[in-house]
């Protein structure tokens, strides 16, 4: 149960302190939204060149749980999309690759939202 | 004859100890300390969702299912946390650590949506559920496209 959990937590934990410096050391324009379409684009195309699959068998969760994670699906996706369908891979592999986490994301994003109050 | 009334500064400071009061009143900063924070938490998030990928690889999932099963149930968690007020008060000292990873995500899912809930399930909360999702789906799905499109070219 315990297995690959600390190296999750190092991975994890670098990844995040990247984006910490990156909206440190870049304020005010970074914000949230910039660091997360950020490590979304670099996971894709880290994915793509390969670098990132290491990571993720290295870190476990601590390269799939953060957004660059959800970036190298994407990437990883289409290019398996690619090899089994051809050219209409190109635009379903990424996506598909990707659904549970858009589909989980925009359900529990919309029933959360519909169940809970805002604070204040 | 000098002028009596000329009397020297009150405050007899030079331009360098000008600076050196500057600097000593200056806060110091704070991008060590915001990086251990981000780091401790991130990691434990991350941890978090490993434990939740063993517990469905015991379940019987294969490596592939278990790992997209954890970010699901990482995402609900994200939304919940976000929903009764906790993950906002975590982000305060997290920074990054509780942006990056993809509870964070989800975070920016639900915080606008719940924040503009007055406007309607429609355009209230539907659309400002994308506040921050449009642009990452936005940036990783045309990624994910044009990886495609170089790889189709490439073989």
């Amino acid at each position: 149960m315990f297995e690959m959990v600390v190296s999750a937590f190092l991975v994890g934990g670098v990844l995040c302190v990247l984006g910490q410096l990156l909206m440190d050391l870049t304020k005010p324009s970074f914000t949230p939204a910039h660091v997360l379409v950020t490590f979304v684009t670099g996971g894709a195309i880290l994915g793509a060149l390969g670098w990132y699959k290491p990571l993720v068998d290295i870190g476990g969760a601590g390269a799939t749980i953060p957004l660059s994670g959800f970036g190298y699906t994407l990437a990883k996706g289409a290019i398996e999309g690619v090899s089994q369908r051809g050219f209409i891979g190109i635009f379903s592999g990424g996506v598909e690759a990707a659904a549970v986490g858009i589909a989980a994301a925009v359900l529990f994003g919309y029933l959360v939202s519909v169940t809970f109050n805002p604070k204040g | 004859m000098p002028n009596q009334n000329l009397r020297p500064p009150t405050i007899a400071v030079t331009p360098k100890d000008y600076q050196d009061l500057a600097k000593k009143l200056t806060p110091k900063p704070t991008i060590v300390r915001n990086s251990f924070w981000a780091f401790m938490v991130g990691g434990t998030i991350c941890a978090l969702g490993q434990v939740i990928i063993n517990l469905f690889a015991a379940a019987g999932l294969g490596r592939q299912e278990a790992s997209t099963a954890a970010t699901a149930l990482m995402i609900l968690l994200g939304a919940l946390l976000t929903g009764i007020g906790v993950y906002d008060e975590i982000g305060k000292y997290a920074g990054a650590g509780s942006i990056v990873p993809v509870t964070g995500f989800a975070n920016s899912i639900v915080s606008p949506a719940l924040e503009f809930k007055r406007e309607g399930y429609v355009l209230g909360v539907g659309a400002r559920l994308f506040t921050v999702a449009g642009p990452v789906l936005v940036f990783g799905i045309t990624t994910s496209i044009v990886v495609g499109m170089v790889y189709y070219l490439w073989h």
